[in-house]
């Protein structure tokens, strides 16, 4: 039998010297605490991860009280903690994780971004079929990867009620990059709201949760400001397409609560450091429904890894984090000083907060949140050529006019053809190189873009006109924000791409919704009405999604990698949940190298029912 | 009774339409929201009255079944009152086509009338509900409302607000001439304590035209009247 130890250690850093171990058995673990006595009080309100190290775990899901708010709730739990352990596994090990169902519903663990085979994925009704109350499922199987991920349950509303949790696959090789101490940032968002609520409420109103909508006050600032007849210009796209150019998110700091590893921002969570050294953050969103802008002012934040797979290090400000998304900086804190840990949700209407700190008793200063961030008339698919994105949400309506008058069939190239010659090559709103999509790897997708039948029907309530590849955008709210922010465009894998096949095909799929009724839905089609993709096992295939919605996708493909066409064909990285910025299309190439059956979804908990394929390996 | 019976299928479609699974989980529950979108006093030169205006739906994305009333409460007793059952069905992205039945049940007689409308939203963000009734003996009536939200804060909220009623023949027992008989328009100024209950201020201003008017003269009742009111908007 292996060991199996439980550590409650102080952030899940190497052991400091000074180590003082409490000895609190439970379940046949070791409690350990990595501390010193005299920060035992404080490390216990805001700091301490337990981890579960080994190749068993015993993982056991129940309810539990908790308190987030200052109400207690009832908790979807793993071994009755939000989050749920750490767990830490080691590359070429095979692991074997008995899941035992305490909760009086069905339940089920998944392993997201975790190469496995179909029956160990943990998806009722795809992969299996679901973990009963009182029954212990065995999920076992080899680790192939090593980095940062994370595991969360695939049933019902569950994963909003706090079953998630970090886990860490330790390489076999030395990483190409040391640091001395290592941390994982859980970031998530607790509502005291039953998830079933929650989503009634979106389907009775689906602005329910918005509370920075546009007022008359921002129409009188505008008037005074542009004049009638263009602030008349302006708005009347919207409004003839009846869009909220407010409507970021849909789910809102009116109702969550943000988390770092299950810290409110109250409280805030803690990370020690000495002056000098290097500290690997391992940033995760497990969150269900909020983006984070995170930066950690006055320090630069190294990027070495996204969604576990090394990454050619970039140093950043701020990055976003969609959904499910990881990624893993490296920071060297110079002064002895506190920093912030600042995550924004994307629309402002909170944050999470942590603090690194050479002391407990030392504190920092928390930023205000930026202001609202506005989506552009780019953000809704229609024509940029090479303006500004800043310039162009005041100065392309003529553009924009001609965009939407175009026919929707030739609306992609018309825009092109129709510029100056100077605007038509190489440049996005951003400044970003256009993606060619010549077909060659890396380069994105070319292919014209189509609507089909189905999304001019009662679940689509809008299209993108001539939406972008968007890659060096960093999205809406990060534009010209003075700080260095990451972008996909940024992202080059550590090693060389891993298939250099071209694709054979090309999918395109289009993520479509209804926003009044809030139905999600993939090419106008949701879930429960739409056949299986199908990949043919072996084959290396194109993925173009086309976002034709106001709202950012995390979209999460299982069992296979998704290699994000970023610029470079030689350096692809491979991500598992990538981010579908509103209005834009984004590529990436499949290695259809896994058979059987696996779910593609958007992440946003409260999407996912509509907004998701099965997708079949034959 | 019939009337009932007739409400009792399109009730079935809704509650047994699809059921529609993403791993476990139903993207399209059955649903249910009763909305009173107005409870109010009115107070102008006549007798002061309570008006209500409530709406209730059961159903899923596309199909649902509608219940809406209207009318008001004076001295004592209820001036006037009506309620529509209604299968309500999406027929666009942002439009229903509702079918059913309007009872007029005060002032006597009663009234009965098929109704057939479009309830949605319309570019510029105007709530539009336009409907035609279709009545015995060859009556017929059509009613548009049309609703504006502008928001003065996140909470504070201006709704003007205008309804309009032809109708096709006259119907002196319920004084009601034909052509355009009513325009009412209504501005009212809420605040939202909670997304779901709001109280409110506003004024509200109805108008009789052509023999409509004539018969409230021939009655003794107003044909222009300007009210102050106050009430409360909830929902559920």
């Amino acid at each position: 039998m292996n060991a199996l130890e439980m550590f409650l250690k102080y952030g899940g850093a190497s052991l400091p010297r000074r180590q003082f171990v409490k000895g609190i058995a439970a379940g046949g673990a070791l409690l350990g605490l990595g501390i010193a006595p005299d920060r035992l009080l404080a490390s216990l309100t805001s700091s301490w991860q337990p981890v579960l190290r080994g190749t068993r775990f015993d993982l056991t899901l129940s309810s539990k009280r908790v308190n987030f708010t200052g109400q207690e709730r009832l908790a979807t739990t793993v071994n009755g903690l939000v989050p749920g352990p750490v767990l830490r596994w080691r590359e070429g090990d095979r692991v074997i994780l008995n899941v035992t169902n305490h909760l009086a519903e069905q339940s089920s663990i998944h392993w997201h971004g975790i190469i496995l085979p179909m029956e160990m994925d943990g998806v009722p009704g795809i992969s299996f079929k679901g973990i009963e109350p009182g029954e212990t499922f065995r999920y076992t199987f080899d680790v192939h990867q090593s980095g940062t991920y994370w595991y969360h349950s695939h049933s019902g509303f569950q994963e909003q009620t706090g079953m998630y949790g970090a886990i860490i696959i330790d390489p076999r090789q030395p990483e190409p990059f040391g640091y001395d101490r290592d941390y994982v940032i859980l970031l998530s968002d607790w509502s005291d709201e039953d998830p079933e609520s929650i989503y009634a409420k979106l389907k009775k109103l689906s602005h329910y949760y918005n509370f920075a909508e546009r007022t008359a006050g921002d129409l009188i600032r505008e008037i005074k400001e542009k004049g009638v007849s263009q602030t008349w210009a302006e708005r009347s796209m919207w409004n003839r397409m009846r869009m909220s150019d407010r409507d970021l998110s849909d789910v809102t700091g009116y109702t969550y609560t943000f988390l770092i590893n299950g810290q409110p921002p109250a409280s805030g969570w803690t990370g020690l450091f000495t002056k000098g050294e290097r500290v690997r953050l391992r940033f995760i969103n497990g969150s269900a429904m909020t983006f984070f802008d995170v930066r950690i002012p006055d320090l630069a934040m190294q990027v070495v890894a996204a969604d576990g797979q090394n990454v050619a290090p970039v140093t950043v400000d701020e990055f976003r984090i969609g959904v499910a998304e990881t990624y893993d900086v490296i920071v060297e804190p110079k002064d002895d000083r506190a920093y912030c840990v600042y995550a924004q949700a994307l629309d402002r209407s909170g944050y999470a907060r942590g603090v690194l700190t050479p002391d407990p008793s030392l504190t920092a200063e928390v930023p205000a949140l930026d202001p609202y961030p506005i989506l552009s008339h780019m953000d809704m698919g229609m024509a940029m050529g090479g303006m500004a994105a800043d310039e162009l949400e005041i100065e392309q309506l003529t553009m924009d006019d001609m965009a939407m008058t175009a026919p929707p069939a030739s609306s992609a190239h018309a825009m092109h053809h129709s510029m100056p010659a100077g605007h038509s090559m190489g440049h996005t709103a951003s400044g970003a190189t256009v993606l060619k999509g010549n077909g060659a790897i890396g380069q994105g997708s070319g292919t014209k873009v189509i609507h089909g039948p189905a999304e001019f029907g009662l679940h689509v309530d809008g299209r993108a006109e001539d939406p972008q590849h968007r890659i060096d955008d960093p999205g809406v709210g990060l534009r010209n924000n003075g700080r260095r922010v990451l972008t996909y465009g940024d992202l080059r894998n550590l090693h060389p791409t891993p298939d250099t096949r071209e694709p054979e095909r090309e999918v395109q799929l289009h993520l479509t919704g209804n926003m009044g009724r809030y139905m999600w839905s993939i090419n106008g089609i949701k879930y429960g009405d739409a056949d299986p993709l199908n990949f043919k096992y072996g084959e290396r295939l194109r993925i173009t999604f086309v976002n034709d919605t106001m709202m950012n996708h995390p979209m999460h493909l299982h069992g296979m990698w998704s290699d994000l066409e970023t610029g470079d064909g030689q350096h692809i990285p491979r991500k598992h949940t990538v981010i579908v910025q509103p209005g834009a299309k984004l590529s990436y190439l499949v290695s259809a190298d896994a058979r059987g059956d696996w779910a593609f979804h958007c992440h946003l908990l409260y999407h996912m029912l509509g907004m998701f394929r099965k997708v079949e390996v034959r | 009774m019939k009337h009932i019976m007739h409400l009792l299928f399109p009730l079935v479609i809704v509650a047994h339409s699809s059921m529609s699974l993403a791993g476990d989980m139903d993207d399209d529950p059955l649903l249910g929201k009763v909305m009173l979108d107005q409870l109010e006093l009115r107070t102008g030169d006549s007798d002061a009255t309570v008006n209500w205006s409530l709406d209730g739906w059961l159903g899923r994305d596309l199909d649902k079944l509608w219940l809406k009333t209207k009318g008001d409460y004076e001295r004592g007793s209820i001036g006037e009152a009506n309620l529509q059952a209604l299968y309500s069905r999406a027929i666009a992205p942002f439009w229903d086509l509702q079918v059913g039945w309007r009872g007029d049940l005060r002032p006597e007689p009663v009234r009965n009338w098929l109704a057939v409308g479009v309830k949605g939203l319309a570019p510029y963000f105007f709530d539009l509900d336009a409907a035609l009734f279709l009545g015995e003996s060859g009556r017929s009536q059509a009613r548009i409302q049309a609703e504006y939200e502008l928001l003065l804060t996140q909470r504070l909220i201006l709704v003007p607000e205008l309804e309009l009623t032809l109708s096709g023949k006259d119907d002196p027992e319920t004084a009601t001439g034909s052509g355009l008989s009513t325009v009412e328009a209504g501005l009212r100024i809420r605040y939202e304590i909670r997304r779901e209950f709001a109280p409110y201020l506003g004024v509200s201003w109805t108008r009789l035209y052509g023999q409509t008017a004539d018969y409230a003269v021939e009655e003794g009742d107003e044909t222009d009247q300007f009210q102050i009111v106050v009430g409360i908007r909830c929902w559920l």
